[in-house]
């Protein structure tokens, strides 16, 4: 016999609390690009975290540049599902003077084959916040 | 800890889709095709399970493990699953390692599976992409294609690899399934082909890309003891190994490489290590194994790799992590033609053609990726090595690497987040 196959739909409302991480969500609403500093080795985040991933220690706010620079790039001509209609997308991860890590975001602005590692970048911020992290995205400074 | 041999093994063909079987009935017929290969052993010995299956998002059956246990008549023995994203099937792997090397068991079964079909392919891209951050990357374009592209945009930058050099990895991988009956996509393939197929993220095209699947593979792992009894060619598991890094590629350091026995400090005065460039994850595992093995030189003391090729440019990059050659040597180490098949043709000049194969099978690209099987799948194939019945269990013995004495697997998760090195020894 073939076998017999039927659709099954699902579908959720998860409540998501950014708990820790909140003050950044709420700085992006504010044209501000929170990162987080160990108050014990001053290891730097540019995305921030509430505790150090080298000692442990706890982190403070910490207001980043606005600037930075690419430290690598691709450009998505295919992606998950609920992003396929915005491709092609060109993803970054920024580094910033004064913070050891990198920070994810999308470049706008310039066409995919145009952007090369050391590419300067600034923030920019949307007027009408959803209150997820693509309240920020990157264009060439 | 107690001597640990892998005893047998088994596969099902590794397909887009298996309409026709549940994940029940897949891990049944690879692990009743274990059972046939070792007529003297009885299911009676297996002390308890362990399974292995990434997503429940794809299975939509939580506790499928469970159903597994009781459908190959398992209950009431233990019984557990392991998870662990693409590593999934490594880890199941070395966690039936630990239950025969703790001496909690004397024969501990490993299965793995994946329904991967149950979805069309980009919402399986998004529920695979939700093993990323969910606050700050997922929803800025959840898309692991996009990251390991990232990865090696910086791999390029830093160190000249070329996109030529990658799809050499694909030529290599997908002739290699030709020889192999349980592949999903074996194929003849140029450098110019590869690069010509769709853009996918840059600069990975399809090609440079493994597919989604549905499959399932099983382990039999056994006590010294229960081993000889029962299996004429075991097959020692010399060494094993395990590393992690930062889920965000972001928060990766910039620091000191991780050195093996056979590197020094002088060789990388100017990296930044592991960045995103490279998995220290990888390293850390293949570090651990080599020291329980025994290995001072991987070039010199395997025979064969098996290791986790989600991408083209991920072999490149795991080369480096497991002391193949330096890192940066990558993209250099297979237009060599080290890793290629010895006695195979794939239309490329290879002047060290065949010197240390690298994913005789066809690996992830060309074999298929059903996530909690592959790990497993990479197990089963080496045992076949190194006791010498690729013959026998493939159909032909193109791929059967000439007098193997050691084999390494290396299993491999979300941009580098679990990474597993196990050493399989002839005996
Ligand atoms: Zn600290």
């Amino acid at each position: 016999m073939e076998p017999l196959i039927i659709t099954d739909h699902y579908e959720i409302d998860y409540r998501h609390s950014y708990a820790q991480d909140s003050p950044f969500f709420v700085g992006l609403t504010e044209g501000k690009l929170m990162g987080s500093r160990c108050t014990a080795c001053g290891y730097t985040f540019a995305t921030p975290r509430a505790h150090c991933m080298q000692c442990g220690a706890p982190t403070a706010w910490l207001e980043l540049p606005l600037n930075g620079r690419v430290h690598t790039f691709t450009t998505c001509h295919y992606g998950g599902e609920a992003f396929l209609k915005e491709t092609p997308f060109t993803l970054v991860l920024v580094e910033f003077d004064g913070a050891n890590t990198l920070f994810l975001s999308r470049l706008k602005g310039i066409s995919g084959d145009a952007v090369r590692v050391g590419l300067p970048v600034r923030a920019h911020f949307t007027k009408t916040p959803s209150m997820k992290v693509t309240d920020v995205w990157f264009e060439p400074a | 800890m107690k001597p640990v041999y892998m005893i047998s093994g088994g596969i099902t063909k590794f397909a887009k889709a298996h309409p026709d079987k549940d994940f029940r009935m897949m891990v049944k017929e690879a692990y009743d095709y274990a059972l046939r290969d070792v007529p003297r052993f009885s299911k009676d010995m297996i002390a308890g399970a362990v399974g292995s299956y990434f997503s429940d998002h794809f299975t939509r059956q939580l506790k499928a493990a469970s159903m597994v246990q009781d459908y190959l008549g398992l209950c009431p023995k233990p019984s557990k699953r392991v998870e662990g994203g693409g590593a999934t099937g490594g880890l199941c792997f070395q966690s039936a390692w630990e239950a025969v090397a703790s001496g909690r068991m004397n024969c501990c079964l490993a299965f793995g599976f994946e329904t991967m079909s149950r979805v069309n392919t980009w919402k399986g891209n998004e529920f695979i992409a939700l093993a990323s951050d969910t606050n700050f990357d997922f929803p800025v374009g959840g898309f692991y294609s996009g990251y390991y592209a990232m990865m090696v945009q910086r791999h390029m930058y830093e160190f000249g690899t070329t996109v030529e050099q990658m799809a050499m990895v694909s030529v290599k991988n997908h002739a290699n399934a030709l020889s192999n009956p349980y592949a999903q996509k074996a194929k003849r393939l140029t450098v110019k082909q590869v690069r010509e197929s769709p853009m996918v993220a840059t600069p990975l095209t399809m090609e440079d890309i493994c597919t989604m699947s549905d499959g399932a593979a099983a382990c039999i792992l056994a006590s010294e003891d229960v081993a000889f009894k029962v299996c004429d060619r075991p097959v020692k598991i010399s060494g094993v190994g395990s590393g992690s890094d930062a889920m965000r590629m972001a928060d990766r350091p910039h620091g000191q490489v991780l050195l093996l026995p056979h590197e020094r400090e002088s060789d990388y005065t100017a990296l930044k290590y592991p960045g995103v460039h490279s998995f220290r994850g990888g390293r850390m595992a293949a570090k651990l194994a080599y020291e329980m093995a025994g290995i001072r030189n991987p070039m010199e003391d395997l025979s064969f790799i098996e290791l986790h090729d989600a991408y083209t440019s991920s072999e490149i990059q795991t080369y480096e992590d497991l002391g193949l050659c330096k890192y940066g040597d990558g993209g250099r180490f297979v237009e060599s033609g080290t890793p290629f098949m010895p006695g195979v043709d794939y239309g490329l000049e290879l002047p060290k053609q065949g010197r240390l194969p690298v994913n005789p099978s066809g690996g992830l690209l060309a074999c298929g990726h059903p996530v909690g099987a592959t790990g497993l799948m990479q197990a089963v194939f080496a045992f076949w090595q190194l006791q010498g019945t690729m013959g026998k269990h493939l159909g032909n013995d193109t791929l059967q690497v000439r007098d193997a004495k050691r084999g390494l697997i290396h299993s491999h998760a979300g941009t580098g987040t679990y990474i597993t090195v196990s050493i399989l020894e002839a005996v």
